[in-house]
């Protein structure tokens, strides 16, 4: 027996003989593999519901340009000018657009086929989201390292795997800005921390590379080009300037700047506009700064003071000039601009009529990070108690993205890396405290001191903790698999039995006109749908999800609500083929035009306040009805028309006792039932009736008049001039 | 302001030229004349206008580079400063420079148009 537990002792010292370094890194390696799968994995809900497919509008429009760029060719990418958009305007994808991520799928594809395994583009796109997250959890816990411990930092990459806050803009499917964009920020963030604690150029290099990939990325650079002077500028209020700060920051501005404009759809703004200018300003006071502080490390303090007051009154001077010169070329870069964004969202249609647009309420922020939201003020306060330079950074990134994500819902996604990080720092402190042994700490309490915790409460707390890591995670996975997976172009409703019930009718609507139109045809919708429609039928549209033009988005609104002949007025000056609309009356679907109606009113109204006017369609009373009792303006407009053209005949439910041509969106029987349309035809209406597709009609060759305005030339009375010879 | 500004400044010259080594005297020649450059460009902008202003930035932002590029090099291998920069031997920071001054330069040449 003595000898068996001999053995036993040196096999399992054999096995157990690596370093406990190695045996660390190990289990980081594991742990942060772990976080990438369950990532990935915890994505795919909608790829397994359903198939493969982009989701949502705006991920349409960037694999159409993934396939351009795939098919093409980089510098066709970057130089198309797409005429099959915004008809008869066009529009300069390559300058209007950021190219980072089609640029990314198009170079994993090109990668994989060169091995020769071939991938579909669209599978690539579909994927990448996922695939990024994992490298996303990854850069987090970098990130979180170099702020506290390792042990935060793989905490940090687990809850930024599986939190609803990031997957909800990241799902396999949803191809989108944000997918690729939240990993570049990260990775900027730990190459900027790292830069600041090293004061090494080459750390500082780098996170000017991650910084342009960034820019390439997403338009929320912004942030980091603003948070980054901004602790340049509060660690020069406390103090805290040092050398290593200075090489940091100067080189990635200077690097940075150059790097950033040659993006095309950047281009001048970083020198020109209000959001870059704080940089700038940051810059030349960190100059001035550590000339000062050179000047006054070899100087004693009177020949300082006399220099300083030369110092200070010529910059005084040069600064004076320069206003007056900036003001007589009349180039001021427009501070007040940020100032009249707030202005402008509330008064301008398009920008308040976006659903993520709106104010964030409380339910979001609980729904999106669950027990994140309430812990990770404990992990801001452990990182403002034991303060240094990086904790300063991860302050104010917290302070100023909690005022951002309570702005507005969209901005959500920059809080919830910031809210994982402290969380964890947070939830490693607690562990620390209670899991670990007291006799094995560097300076134990003594014997039967009262300082030492009891075993009793340690097992208590921690156990506590544990529950709640775990209820997180089960809501994670639940509000993924129930409100972040559906692909928006396929709908899904499921019967009493269970079974589910798939509506394709977008997709149908959009084969339809993919084979039974003509190439060239022109198609106009409202702007929701015209990614789709560019992306799945591959025709031309007028008006898209990018809304750069808002005339010509009112003059879409215009024709859709004016009476039937106006409409052709305009349809016929656009040269509109088809005219295709979403009617959710039969299903309940509750996304439909007519009840997105009002806003295409008041988009037409801003343009055009003396033909439309948004009271009209009103009735009497104020409500906006659509059965008998509605205003005649409405039930005349195109849209209603075209909305229920032949719907008074149709039996929606299986209950009799509903009258035919009941709304069941709008819980209405329609008022006008006796539909003529005059210049469109029917052309298509899908299963369910939820796309309706109608043609526009040429005109007549010859313009039929009524009886009675015909101009019939009266009779001549015949007199012969011939001579009668009798 | 009871010493003259000459005074001082002379005063400070003075200590310049005893106590700063050979190698950081070499850096600030090199800092004088990448500050000449980026001066005459900015003139020259001002004289004939910004058109192409790529070009300009492109020029312009190179001269500035490479100063504050010159200047962190200035400072990492100052060995007063020693006790700052424990990761950065004299040789990393000059390699680094040069790492640093390869990207800008591939990023001018881009922007120059």
């Amino acid at each position: 027996m003595h000898t068996a537990h001999v053995f036993k002792e040196g096999v399992l010292d054999i096995f157990f003989s690596g370093t406990p370094a190695g045996w660390q890194s190990l289990l980081s390696f594991t742990i942060l593999f772990l976080a990438w799968l369950a990532g990935f994995s915890s994505r795919l809900f909608a790829v397994i519901r359903f198939e493969s497919i982009i989701h949502e509008f705006d991920p349409w429009f960037n694999y159409r340009s993934t396939h351009h760029l795939s098919t093409n060719g980089f510098y066709e990418f970057l130089n198309w000018f797409d005429e099959r958009a915004w008809y008869p305007l066009g529009r300069i994808v390559g300058g209007t657009v950021y190219p980072g991520l089609m640029v990314t799928a198009g170079l994993i594809h090109y990668l994989l086929n060169l091995l020769n395994v071939t991938v579909h583009i669209r599978d690539v796109c579909v994927f990448l989201a996922p695939i990024f997250s994992g490298l996303t959890a990854i850069s987090t816990f970098l990130l979180t390292r170099e702020l506290w411990n390792q042990g935060a930092g793989l905490l940090a990459a687990c809850f930024i795997a599986i939190v609803p806050g990031y997957i909800s803009r990241s799902v396999a499917g949803s191809f989108d800005n944000e997918g690729i964009a939240i990993f570049a920020l990260q990775f900027t963030y730990y190459l900027w921390v790292k830069s600041v604690k090293t004061g090494s150029v080459f750390w500082t290099i780098g996170c000017c590379l991650s910084y342009f990939y960034m820019v390439s990325a997403w338009g929320g650079y912004v942030f980091i080009i603003n948070l980054i002077p901004l602790h340049v500028f509060v660690l020069l209020l406390m103090q805290r300037y040092s050398r290593r700060l200075y090489i940091a920051y100067s080189t990635f501005y200077i690097v940075g700047l150059v790097l950033s404009m040659q993006i095309p759809f950047v281009g001048f703004q970083p020198i020109r506009t209000s959001e870059h200018m704080a940089a700038a300003g940051v810059f030349a006071l960190l100059q001035a700064y550590a000339f000062l502080q050179y000047l006054k490390d070899r100087l004693t303090k009177q020949e300082f003071q006399t220099l300083f007051f030369l110092g200070v009154s010529l910059a005084a001077g040069v600064v004076f000039l320069t206003v007056i010169y900036l003001t007589y070329t009349g180039e001021t870069p427009n501070l007040p601009d940020s100032v009249c964004f707030r202005y402008a969202k509330i008064h301008i249609p398009i920008i308040a009529s976006v659903s993520e647009h709106q104010p964030t309420t409380w339910v979001s922020f609980f729904f999106d990070l669950h027990i994140l939201v309430c812990t990770f003020p404990a992990g801001l306060w452990f990182c403002i108690k034991n303060i240094n330079d990086e904790r300063v950074f991860v302050a104010l990134y917290a302070i100023s993205a909690v005022y951002f994500a309570g702005v507005m819902v969209r901005l959500m996604l920059t809080l919830t890396p910031v809210v994982c990080m402290l969380s964890a720092i947070a939830f490693s402190s607690v562990f620390e405290h209670y899991l670990g042994d007291d006799m094995k700490r560097e300076n134990p309490p003594a014997e039967d001191s009262k300082e030492g915790l009891g075993p009793n409460i340690k097992s208590i707390v921690t156990m506590l903790m544990l529950m709640l890591l775990m209820m997180f995670a089960v809501h994670c996975t639940w509000v993924t698999s129930n409100a972040y997976s559906s692909p928006s172009v396929v709908l899904a409703s499921y019967n009493h039995d269970g079974s589910r019930n798939i509506l394709d009718d977008f997709r149908e609507a959009y084969y339809w006109l993919r084979q039974n139109t003509d190439e060239h045809a022109r198609v106009m919708s409202w702007w929701d749908y015209g990614y789709q429609i560019a992306g799945m039928a591959n025709r031309t549209t007028l008006v898209d999800n990018n809304t750069w033009n808002n005339s010509h988005i009112a003059l879409v609104g215009k024709a859709m609500s004016s009476n039937e002949s106006a409409a052709y007025e305009i349809m016929k000056s656009l040269d509109v083929d088809y005219v295709l609309i979403i009617f959710g009356g039969v299903i309940g679907y509750s996304g439909d035009d007519i009840n997105k109606f009002l806003w295409m009113v008041r988009i037409a109204e801003g343009e055009h306040p003396k033909d439309i006017r948004e009271s009209d369609y009103f009735t009497p009373q104020g409500e906006f009805r659509v059965d008998k009792a509605g205003s005649p303006t409405l039930l005349n407009c195109l849209m209603y028309k075209m909305s229920y053209y032949r719907f008074g005949e149709m039996q929606v439910t299986l209950d009799f006792r509903t009258p035919p041509g009941f709304d069941r969106t709008r819980n209405a029987e329609i008022g006008n039932k006796d539909i003529r349309l005059k210049h469109l035809e029917e052309a298509f209406t899908s299963e369910h009736w939820l796309v309706r597709i109608y043609r526009v009609k040429k005109q007549e060759n010859r313009q039929a008049l009524d009886h009675k305005l015909r101009n019939v030339a009266a009779k001549q009375k015949y007199t012969s001039k011939k001579v009668c010879i009798a | 302001m009871s010493l003259s500004v000459i005074a001082v400044i002379s005063r400070f010259l003075e200590e310049y030229r005893s106590s700063t080594s050979n190698k950081l005297k070499v850096i600030d020649a090199y800092l004088l004349y990448i500050l000449l450059t980026g001066a005459f460009q900015f003139l020259y902008c001002l004289l004939v206008g910004t058109f192409p202003f790529n070009s300009f930035l492109s020029g312009f932002i190179s001269s500035v580079g490479s100063f504050i590029l010159a200047v962190c090099l200035r400072i990492q291998i100052n060995p007063q400063n020693k006790g700052d920069f424990l990761s950065v031997s004299p040789e990393r920071a000059f390699a680094d420079f040069l790492f640093a001054h390869t990207v800008l330069h591939l990023v001018v040449v881009n922007f120059i148009g």
